[in-house]
């Protein structure tokens, strides 16, 4: 089977339908009304189909909008994602929110803006030529004639968009490309109640689900008797499904902790024993795939070989909100307030698992914590969903306990890289080969045809989560995420060993395969360049035909003084780049670490090239923040577990970067106001993997092979060495 | 069991066992939104308060410790009319991504400018370094301190 083979991956492969091509995600969503209302109180409602992650995307679409329809940005509201009137946009990842939904608003905007001149071109018979539009108002030759508002119930957006019109020329652009604060920072730094886990629907109960102690147990018995439960908690179950509810939240999680002391698992080793993962890794039942295989006859392949293998283990999303979400039902009616990253995809999944029609159930999102990929999102929200069956009529809030988070979503994936890559005697490349070993990078909801949520295995008759499968290439791959080189090399087969298995739940996290890949990579790159004496930036750039790569990569050089940079006892550099999915933004990095008792990452000097920045500085806080995760992931960060659970399930056993740890990071971002918008999310994280590496081979001239890269691993890249 | 303290420079009373955590009574009957969960164990920071003036962790600290006490959460130092200098200064270096972790750290650093109106880089992280922040905002967030004491500073030295 391929990897893309009657999946839908909505958002990430545009259909070939015969209809005329439409921007984005209005290729798919094309009538105008369900993207944009205006209202004659001189509001515009924007109707995105993405979610806020915290990634600014809120703001930046209604930017966009602004533009395109001549209004002040003030009068731009968004209404956020919801079945089943949205646009369905499949899923906010992958850095496609500009893309996909950037696009298309800017498309249903420019299409809104000319439908409404023509009816007051006819109206009051000034030629349409005549006409322009200032905050909303129409002006022609002799003053204002009209307006959006005064148009606002005519119907006028009940219709197809038209591929026809043309939006603004990048010219004429005011409010894109500006740094417009952001829409949705007040209500954080006040406090208000902005976040999923802060809705309070009046009756609202509290529950909180009683997990197993170990993967994949079995509910034997439940004790009776004893106390009764705190607060007049009510037990809930459904097969191995345990959860409590009750009035008060404290009470829920008194309760929880109570009951977990009642109930009998059958347990059993699942998983496989994570001192031998990589072996495992090698071992597992798997189906083989050739990423891209390609031969030149006319080329030597004598010269240097440098043949390494790169392990990282899983890696989990970490957020620091923990997964909430609150459902009722009513009448056969079930209504979901959730964070997740797709209301149509969690929709289809939860009606699989509660079996009921996806008409009868109404998702809404609400902000939550960043997620940085697949978490618990959508499982959090069959939880309630659960619960509140038992309870009809009351809305039902369940959040996740820390030791859920960590030990219970789902993780990115372990990956083995191998890579055997020769140079010529000029040190040129001539061949590349690499073998990618990895569980699939996601089992987002709603794309197989069993459902993808935790508890869906657990309850009565419930299936087990399919093992993850990885997009395919054209959009954006999974494991095999940025496994292509951009570098010129004649000869190259990649190949992509999918496990078939899946005892560690794996899903989708910020820049799925990238990390590893680019590290390997980069990594392989560095090492080629030591062995023909070459500067690992030169030696880069010696292989690059794509001048936006080699702009980027020339612009963190400089910024970080690479060219006259002076050795010092304990301290190294190390470069990184790629263009994320070879597809999307161009990022290099250049990181400076200070071997200590530890390795610290002491500066960040990151250049990007994203085509036209929406919002800069919303660009550059995504540069930042995707460039300190890949520091957390390189430095520290690992699923820890034994047979049967995952035991690094609190923050003192999966630590992630702290204040004190974080370097200080400087961002330049090259301009290109006339290149279409590429998203910045994700770009920055594998290109600081791969410097951080190069910068620990620079200060204590050893290669590190398995993530991360701590006293131990580095230990052992010495012996090995 | 009735326990009384001062929220926000205002007399409230809750009733609720002594034991139960100060989160879940600020959370819950006082509805709040500012102080949050994130882990339960004194490890995140996501739900600090202020407790006479010192940050506390609320997910742990029972509520009978308060009493008599005065506590205070991102809602007491100041609102959009009226902003705290911290939180005029997040606003204008744009520091924070999905903020669930800001309203702790803005008490923290609250904490931190009254009793060194003056912290230089390292101050601030160590005053910081028991709030997570996984977005990667650090950076913006040490720079919005900064320049909040600096604004305090200069507002003093106006005054």
């Amino acid at each position: 089977m391929s990897a893309g083979s009657g999946m839908d991956f909505r958002g990430l492969v545009t259909p070939e339908d015969g209809r005329p091509r439409l921007p984005g995600s209005l290729h798919t969503n094309r009538r105008l009304s369900q993207w944009i209302t205006f209202h004659a109180d001189g509001r515009v409602t924007i109707r995105p189909g993405k979610v806020e992650l915290g990634q600014g995307i809120l703001t930046a679409l209604a930017q966009i909008a602004a533009d395109e329809l001549d209004v002040s940005l003030a009068r731009i509201g968004v209404q956020t994602a919801a079945t089943p009137d949205s646009p369905n946009e499949g899923v906010t990842s992958g850095s496609l929110s500009v893309q996909d939904c950037g696009s298309a608003l800017r498309h249903a905007c420019a299409n809104a803006r000319a439908i409404h001149l023509q009816v007051a071109a006819q109206k009051t018979g000034v030629p349409l030529e005549a006409l322009r539009v200032e905050d909303g108002t129409f002006f022609g030759p002799a003053g204002p004639v009209g307006s959006y508002w005064a148009q606002a119930d005519d119907a006028l957006l009940e219709c197809a968009a038209s591929p026809e019109v043309k939006a603004k020329p990048p010219s004429a652009r005011r409010i894109a490309g500006t740094s417009a604060p952001r829409l949705d920072l007040p209500d954080k730094v006040f406090g208000a109640a902005r976040f999923v886990h802060d809705l309070r629907l009046p009756g609202m109960l509290h529950a909180r689900v009683v997990r197993p102690p170990a993967r994949g147990a079995r509910l034997v018995e439940l004790r009776e008797g004893g106390p009764p439960l705190p607060g007049g908690a009510r037990v809930v179950r459904d097969g191995s499904f345990l959860a409590v509810v009750a009035a008060a939240e404290h009470d829920a999680e008194a309760a929880a902790a109570r009951l977990a002391a009642r109930v009998r698992w059958e347990e059993a080793d699942t998983l496989p024993d994570e001192r031998a993962l990589a072996d495992w890794l090698r071992e597992a039942p798997h189906e083989d795939s050739v990423v891209i295989e390609r031969a030149a006859d006319d080329v030597a392949l004598a010269g240097q070989t440098v043949r390494t293998c790169f392990f990282r283990p899983p890696v989990a999303h970490a957020s620091v909100g923990t997964c909430c979400a609150v459902a009722r039902w009513s009448g056969g009616t079930l209504e979901v307030w959730t964070h997740s990253q797709g209301v149509y995809n969690l929709r289809t999944d939860l009606a699989k698992v509660l079996r009921i029609a996806p008409e009868r159930i109404l998702v809404r999102h609400v902000e939550g914590a960043g997620c940085y990929g697949h978490n618990g999102a959508d499982d959090v929200a069959l939880d309630a969903a659960l619960v509140a069956r038992a309870v009809p009529d009351q809305p039902v809030r369940v959040l996740w306990s820390r030791a859920e988070e960590l030990g219970w979503s789902p993780f990115s994936s372990a990956m083995l890289v191998e890579v055997e890559a020769t140079a010529d005697a000029a040190g040129n490349l001539v061949s590349w080969r690499c073998e990618i070993i990895s569980n699939g990078h996601s089992s987002r909801p709603g794309r197989m045809q069993d459902p993808t949520l935790l508890s869906g295995a657990y309850v009565e008759g419930g299936v087990p989560v399919p093992p993850s499968i990885n997009p395919p290439i054209a959009g954006g791959g999974g494991a095999q995420r940025n496994a292509i080189p951009l570098y010129r090399i004649p000869n190259l087969r990649i190949g992509l060993r999918r496990l078939t298995v899946m005892p560690l739940r794996t899903s989708a996290l910020r820049g799925l395969g990238a990390p590893v890949n680019v590290w390997a990579i980069e990594s392989t790159m560095d090492e080629l360049a030591a062995r023909a004496g070459a500067d690992p930036v030169e030696f880069r750039l010696r292989h690059l035909d794509d001048p936006r790569a080699a702009e980027v990569l020339r612009a963190a050089a400089e910024m970080a003084g690479w060219a006259g940079r002076a050795r010092r006892e304990g301290v190294g550099m190390g470069v990184g780049f790629a263009r994320y999915k070879n597809a999307s933004a161009w990022c290099a990095v250049v990181a400076e670490i200070a071997a200590e008792a530890t390795v610290r990452a002491t500066r960040l000097w990151i250049a990007a090239d994203v085509g036209e920045a929406i919002n800069p500085d919303g660009v550059a806080n995504q540069l930042e923040g995707g460039a300190i995760h890949g520091v957390s992931m390189a430095l520290k960060e690992a699923v820890r577990f034994d047979r049967r659970r995952v035991t690094s399930d609190s923050w003192e056993t999966y630590p992630i970067l702290r204040f004190s740890e974080v370097p200080v990071v400087q961002t330049r971002l090259i301009q290109r106001p006339d290149q279409p918008p590429l998203g910045a999310g994700e770009c920055a994280l594998a290109p600081s993997v791969a410097a951080i590496a190069g910068a620990i081979r620079d200060a204590l001239g050893v290669r590190v092979r398995a993530m991360p890269f701590t006293p131990e691993t580095i230990a052992a890249a010495m012996d090995a060495a | 069991m009735t326990t009384r303290f001062t929220l926000n420079g205002t007399a409230v009373s809750v009733d609720l066992p002594g034991e139960v955590s100060l989160l879940h009574a600020l959370r819950g009957p006082l509805g709040l939104s500012g102080p949050r969960y994130g882990c339960g164990a004194e490890q995140c920071g996501t739900c600090m308060v202020l407790v006479e003036g010192t940050p506390r962790y609320a997910c742990t600290l029972a509520l009978d410790a308060v009493e008599g006490k005065a506590v205070r959460t991102v809602e007491g130092l100041g609102t959009p009319e009226a902003p705290h200098p911290l939180q005029a200064a997040f606003l204008a270096e744009q520091a924070g991504q999905c903020g669930f972790c800001l309203p702790g750290i803005l008490v923290s650093a609250a904490a931190l400018l009254d009793r060194d109106p003056d912290p230089d880089d390292a101050a601030i992280r160590a005053a910081l370094d028991p709030h997570l922040c996984r977005c990667g905002s650090h950076n913006r967030i040490i720079r919005a301190v900064r320049r909040a004491a600096r604004a305090m500073r200069e507002g003093r030295a106006a005054a």
